[in-house]
């Protein structure tokens, strides 16, 4: 780890103007990702921005019905709030099925969405790895890819996105608000806000260099049973082979995005017609520009059985 | 703002001649009931602050990346790993560590329920363990859900399939899940 | 002691302190986080530097040049030692590789520089700014490919059950050619991760040219001798101290670079330096479980005798290395008058293999325990009958050595009754509950029994306390207490009498804790000391040592009662000696048997396997501590659910080495994955064995249980995996249609 200055200002604007000002600068907030990498000086940020004074940690009602969530709300207090609980279940599930009770503790609404990939060969500084040295080569393409992406991904990267929470919020049609240095003010698409690697790996988001996040909107709720259902080889605390993020009715219409299987979470909004016609019928769009390793060829059938449990649970 | 002794920041020539020099900050927090005032080269972890600064060796580095849980500690009411934390990030903080449930003649009941219930073999991973596990009774209490509780509309009640999952971010490499289950049951039971 | 005829009755048969349900004596230590273990040395090193180790970024060849003066003048620096600077130092006792020194990389990560600083964030920056260029070599990498050419081995790791790379009886292959029933199936096993909780470390101090290790390592006698030779120093100057120890599982069986970086570390700063081994280094820095690829073929007649049987097993290693032992179980388990075992050993460039818990037997059992159970499901036979039906008194390769005591059989039908196995459906696949195919399983558990020479010294003072010195460590394997049980029991006080030191070198030499020798070995060292010191406390007492009796604080003989603590008025009684295993040891085979049961759960739609039930009944010799005993097979038991569903080092075959080198990559079981486990011990003992008429226990819960779980999830499912770890990648092109 490098050493780096700290501060921690108490308003969004001062925070978003200290990274600006300051070269090599972060944002801090949970720590619980960042902290690690910095560790592995796979992250060397020599000014860090505690941005745990500056409040950003509410949950409100919008006026439109939605809920803004602000950006330092913990994964814990997130799952356990009642709106959450009530009517968007599938981001209630999703974070409690992310990560440990002491990393849902630390770990913020705006973290969570900017948490790096867990690709054994962006952990390991004496391997390639475009996404952590641009240009280095991607050592997965022929290595250990049991865990990697079967879509989305590119010759330079097949990186997954490991997290739980941005899989539900993509099917929730979450938004993003980011504020800069200038002050502006940005909305943020959750299906814009994660990018494809293509040839420029090294940038997990269209985030804008120095911006804050400030909350994740929710629209109004989506009536229907809410599923996440999360399949990994041990029984908690390991990240997701496949997820499912649904939103269902009983006649199997609804919304479905995946986790686990691509550099970001995986929605087509178009194939969601079909979900009445059951789960191949789905993943065969969802996924059929799928490019998986013989490592991680399984990913698919097992996708196509995770929404059909997905299904069955809303049926039932 | 933490007292940083921080070199002029906005002077970016300066700067780039200095980075490699530790920067020292102080920082305020009670570990413990006891008000502990510290100045720390900014990159000490939390968990380093108690063990190498305050040699309060109880929680341990098992992996220092928040693999593992060893470093759990219950800090303003709330167990994290202190591994992935900054010392100076928690100024005015309320930090209780293994050392400050109990002691050797004093043990808490959570320790003491380990003790009989045979919830451990190394030790190693003990100290997270007891901290985790006295925290997860009061995350049940207070109604936060689980990955496990089936209705997110209830509140949660203390089962074995509530206190696994919960206690799934303590690894125990020598094995002891099925007897720290009971040890926590026990507890839960005593309180109830 | 000699012990070199079966033991007698003796005092340790009261039974008042031994072998009964006690809470560890060192539990309060470990509850409260006072114990310390070896980085936490503040009382004995408060003045440390940090030492923060670099690992090689290739897997094979030269390191050309390190250059390290940026990080030497980096802010803290103390000193740097790197790997050229050093001549390539000796190995210690069952290195296979270097652990420093010279410019050779044998494997990812090997130790090739360590960095002192005032504080570790110093030293974990500067590290960064060492530059090293290496010379890559190719290597063999892919166990796979490299079997094609593995040569066969005569085979004796010393750690597993022992024996010769070939050995046969009778005409197997005539016999298996004849079969009316046979099976020949090729399995494979994964490479494994000790994975303890507590990092490889040490803090090295010296004093002038005697240096002292607070170390992490299970065999203190070996680590001492190794330090020693590894340093060019003579013994007398070199202390080992491990009080604590986080978890071994065999990966702290011998000196690791953080012992010998220290105390080099240390020399070079010229003040004390701790050193930890980061948790991503570890996988690769140190040893592991080798994966094997094993054959297995059983003929057996109509009604289910075995008339042949065979096991072959090929590993890797780096050279000098041994295999991974895992067909000995298969020469003593089951009768069969036509047998084959057979160990090749191909030549590997990953990192270094060795003994992790029950080295041969856990993966060994894992393959033969599931043939077994795909030859009674083709004979018709319940897995259990076919068991007992092959049952053996006798070693099958030596017809005339039985076995001290064997009671698989009893294991077996009390471990049925009491799990209800009658219930199971022996068709496969065809028990719904609600979202879950439910199957059991049920494996054999079988270890050998082997005991290790150990010395202890005893003390009774004024106060009436007895205190106990031995180098034996206590890896969480309850050795405190069966310790202080021992002493409690033989001089007639109560346990809080008693007080237990371990681990320090400067203590007499004991068997150490791998093998699951420790238990027994130990305590029997302990048992001869307190021989000695009854005689010298009769002797001060004025009685005849033969008939005296202590208990109660008290020396008795005939109407006389003495106060233990009056011996010792005068001034203290020491007492030392070492239990030393003759010949009998070997006359009779001593092994241990278990039988696993085990109810599995998998997901009708996504495969995910999960663990319902657990059951181990063991038959084990005298149990010392049926609370501890427990504790280490119910831990064996959660390591081998760990092989059987999740654990497995990653091997990067193109560029050689474990992909997932932390233990977020690398999973083991946590709580949501164990279930409530249950143990039952029979009632037994073993007088072949000790005078503690106890056997090991620590290895017996892993041996069998990963053949146990995949053999319920095969009764769940009807799909059969013979590649561990069975993973739902596995299960999902066979799963039935969900819905």
């Amino acid at each position: 780890m490098k050493s780096f200055t700290y501060e921690r200002p108490s308003t969004p604007a001062e925070a978003a103007a200290a990274v600006a000002r300051t070269p090599e600068a972060k944002f801090i907030a949970g720590g619980t990702n960042l902290l690690d990498l910095m560790k592995l000086q796979i992250e060397t940020p020599r000014h860090l921005v505690d941005v745990n004074g500056l409040g950003l940690d509410a949950v409100e009602p919008t006026e439109d019905g939605g809920l803004r969530i602000g950006a330092l709300v913990r994964n814990t207090d997130l799952a356990a709030h009642p709106r959450v609980r009530t009517d968007y279940g599938v981001l209630a599930r999703a974070l409690l099925a992310g990560a440990s009770g002491q990393l849902r503790n630390k770990a913020t609404t705006a973290g969570n969405l900017l948490q790096r990939t867990r690709c054994p060969y962006f952990y390991d500084t004496a391997q390639a790895c475009n996404k952590r040295r641009p240009g280095s080569g991607c050592s997965a393409l022929d290595g250990v890819s049991r865990q990697l992406a079967v879509i989305g991904a590119s010759d330079a990267c097949i990186a997954t996105h490991p997290g739980d929470m941005a899989v539900a919020m993509r099917v929730l049609d979450a938004t993003v608000e980011t504020v800069d240095a200038a002050g502006t003010e940005r909305r943020i698409p959750i299906a814009d806000f994660h990018r494809l690697p293509g040839d420029d790996p090294a940038r997990d988001t269209t985030l804008a260099p120095g911006a804050l996040i400030t909350a994740v909107t929710l629209p109004k709720p989506v009536a229907g049973t809410h599923i996440y259902r999360k399949v990994r080889d041990r029984a908690s605390y390991a990240y997701a082979l496949v997820s499912v993020a649904a939103i269902l009715t009983r006649d199997g219409t609804g919304h479905v995005a995946f986790g686990g299987v691509a550099p970001k979470p995986w929605r087509v909004e178009a194939a969601e017609a079909d979900l009445p016609k059951g789960a191949r019928a789905v993943t065969a769009q969802v996924f059929a520009d799928a490019k998986p390793t013989p490592e991680n060829a399984y990913k698919l059938k097992l996708a196509e059985r995770t929404l059909g449990a997905a299904l069955n649970q809303a049926r039932a | 703002m933490v007292g940083a002794t921080a070199p002029a920041r906005q002077d970016a020539g300066v700067r780039a001649e200095r980075t490699d020099e530790p920067v020292l900050a102080t920082v305020t927090f009670t570990v413990n009931g006891q008000r502990r005032d510290l100045e720390l080269d900014t990159r000490t972890s939390l968990l380093d602050a108690a063990r190498e600064h305050l040699h309060l060796t109880g929680s341990k580095k098992g992996c220092d990346h928040g693999q593992c849980g060893a470093c759990t500690m219950i800090v303003d009411g709330r167990r994290i790993n202190a591994c992935l934390t900054l010392a100076i990030m928690h100024q005015g903080a309320e930090i209780v560590t293994i050392e400050g449930l109990g002691q050797p003649d004093n043990l808490h009941p959570m320790q003491a329920a380990f003790v009989r219930h045979d919830g451990y073999q190394c030790g190693y991973c003990t100290p997270g363990q007891i901290c985790s596990g006295v925290a997860v009774l009061e995350e049940i209490r207070a109604g936060i859900p689980s990955h496990v509780t089936a209705d997110l509309g209830a509140a949660p009640q203390v089962t074995e399939a509530e206190i696994r999952e919960r206690m799934s971010g303590n690894i125990c490499r020598c094995g002891a899940y099925s007897n720290i289950v009971e040890a926590m049951t026990e507890v839960a039971e005593a309180r109830a | 002691m000699k012990f070199d005829t079966p033991a007698g009755p003796n005092p340790i048969d009261r039974l008042k302190v031994v072998g009964r349900p006690t809470d560890r004596i060192d539990g309060k230590s470990k509850t409260t986080g006072t114990a310390p273990y070896a980085y936490e040395r503040h009382d004995v090193a408060p003045d440390a530097a940090y030492g923060y180790v670099l690992g090689a970024g290739i897997a094979k060849g030269r390191v050309r040049r390190i250059d390290t003066a940026s990080a030497r003048q980096a802010p803290g620096v103390i000193a740097i030692v790197t790997t050229l600077d050093t001549p390539r130092i000796e190995r210690g006792v069952m290195n296979v590789a270097y652990l420093f020194g010279g410019d050779v990389i044998q494997h990812y990560h090997q130790a090739i520089a360590v960095v002192v600083a005032e504080t570790f964030e110093q030293a974990r920056a500067a590290s960064f700014l060492v530059e090293v260029d290496y010379a890559p070599e190719a290597g063999a990498f892919d166990l796979a490919e490299a079997a094609k050419s593995a040569a066969p081995v005569p085979a004796d790791s010393g750690e597993g059950s022992g024996g010769n790379g070939e050995e046969r009886v009778g005409d197997f292959e005539g016999a298996f050619a004849q079969a009316p029933v046979t099976l020949d199936a090729t399995y494979t096993t994964a490479d494994e991760s000790h994975a303890m909780m507590e990092p490889h470390a040490t803090v090295a101090a010296w004093d002038g040219d005697r240096v002292t290790l607070w170390t992490a390592n299970q065999m203190i006698g070996w680590g001492h001798g190794s330090i020693a030779k590894m340093l060019g120093l003579p013994k007398e100057k070199v202390r080992l101290d491990a009080p604590y120890v986080g978890g071994g599982f065999g990966g702290k069986l011998f000196v690791r670079a953080d012992a010998v970086l220290a105390a080099l570390a240390a020399k070079a700063a010229g003040r004390p330096v701790k050193v930890a081994l980061t948790r991503p280094l570890i996988a690769n820095n140190t040893t592991h479980r080798p994966a094997t690829i094993q054959r297995v073929r059983i003929g057996a007649t109509r009604d289910g005798t075995i008339t042949a049987i065979a096991h072959e097993s090929v590993s890797g290693n780096l050279p000098d290395g041994d295999p991974e032992t895992a067909v000995n179980q298969t020469k003593l388990l089951y009768a069969g008058a036509n047998r084959l075992t057979a160990m090749k050993l191909a030549r590997l460039d990953l990192p270094e293999g060795n003994a992790m818990r029950a080295p041969g037997e856990a993966p060994g059992l894992a393959v033969l325990e599931v043939a077994m159970d795909e030859m009674a499901e083709k004979l018709g036979l319940d897995p259990v009958a076919f068991r007992i039906r092959n049952d053996t008194q006798v070693d099958p390769n030596q017809p005339d050595r039985p076995f001290s005591h064997r009671d698989l059989v009893g294991c077996l039908t009390l471990g049925a009754e009491r799990f209800g196995w009658a219930k199971r459906n022996p068709r496969p696949g065809q028990v719904r509950d609600g979202q879950w195919l439910v199957g059991l399983g049920m494996a054999a558990a079988f270890r050998n029994n082997m005991v290790m020479k150990s010395g202890a010294r005893v003390r009774l003072d004024g106060s009436g306390t007895v205190t106990v010195e031995t180098d034996m460590t206590d890896i969480g394997t309850g050795s405190y207490t069966i310790i202080a049980q021992t002493a409690a029991e033989m001089m007639g006080v109560p346990l809080d009498r008693v007080v237990v030191r371990l681990g320090d070198s400067d203590f007499p030499v004991s068997s150490g804790s791998g093998g699951q020798f420790g238990a027994n070995s130990s305590t029997a060292g302990v048992y001869a000391a307190c021989v000695r010191l009854r005689e010298a406390v009769a002797q001060k007492l004025g009685f005849n040592a033969t008939d005296a009796v202590f208990e109660d604080g008290a020396v008795r003989s005939g109407n006389r009662a003495i106060p233990l603590a009056e011996a010792a008025a005068g001034g203290a009684l020491v007492a030392e000696d070492t239990i030393e295993f003759g010949k009998i040891s070997k006359a009779q085979q001593q092994s241990t048997f278990g039988a696993h049961f085990v109810e599995v759960g998998v997901d009708v739609d996504t495969a995910e396997i999960r663990v319902r039930r657990m059951l181990a009944v063991c038959a084990a010799g005298r149990i010392l501590n049926p609370k501890s005993a427990r504790s280490q097979v119910i831990g064996g038991m959660v390591m081998g659910t760990g092989a059987a569903l999740m654990e497995e080092l990653a091997v990067d075959a193109k560029r050689g080495f474990f992909a997932n080198h932390d233990l977020a990559g690398y999973e083991v079981p946590v709580h949501a994955d164990i279930p409530h486990q249950e143990v039952i011990f029979l009632d037994e003992v073993d007088p072949m064995s000790s005078p503690m008429k106890a056997k090991g226990v620590g290895e017996l819960g892993i041996s069998g249980i990963a053949a146990a779980v995949a053999n319920a999830i095969y009764n769940a499912v009807g799909i059969r995996v013979r590649d561990y770890p069975i993973t739902l990648d596995k299960l999902l092109d066979r799963m039935p249609d969900a819905a």
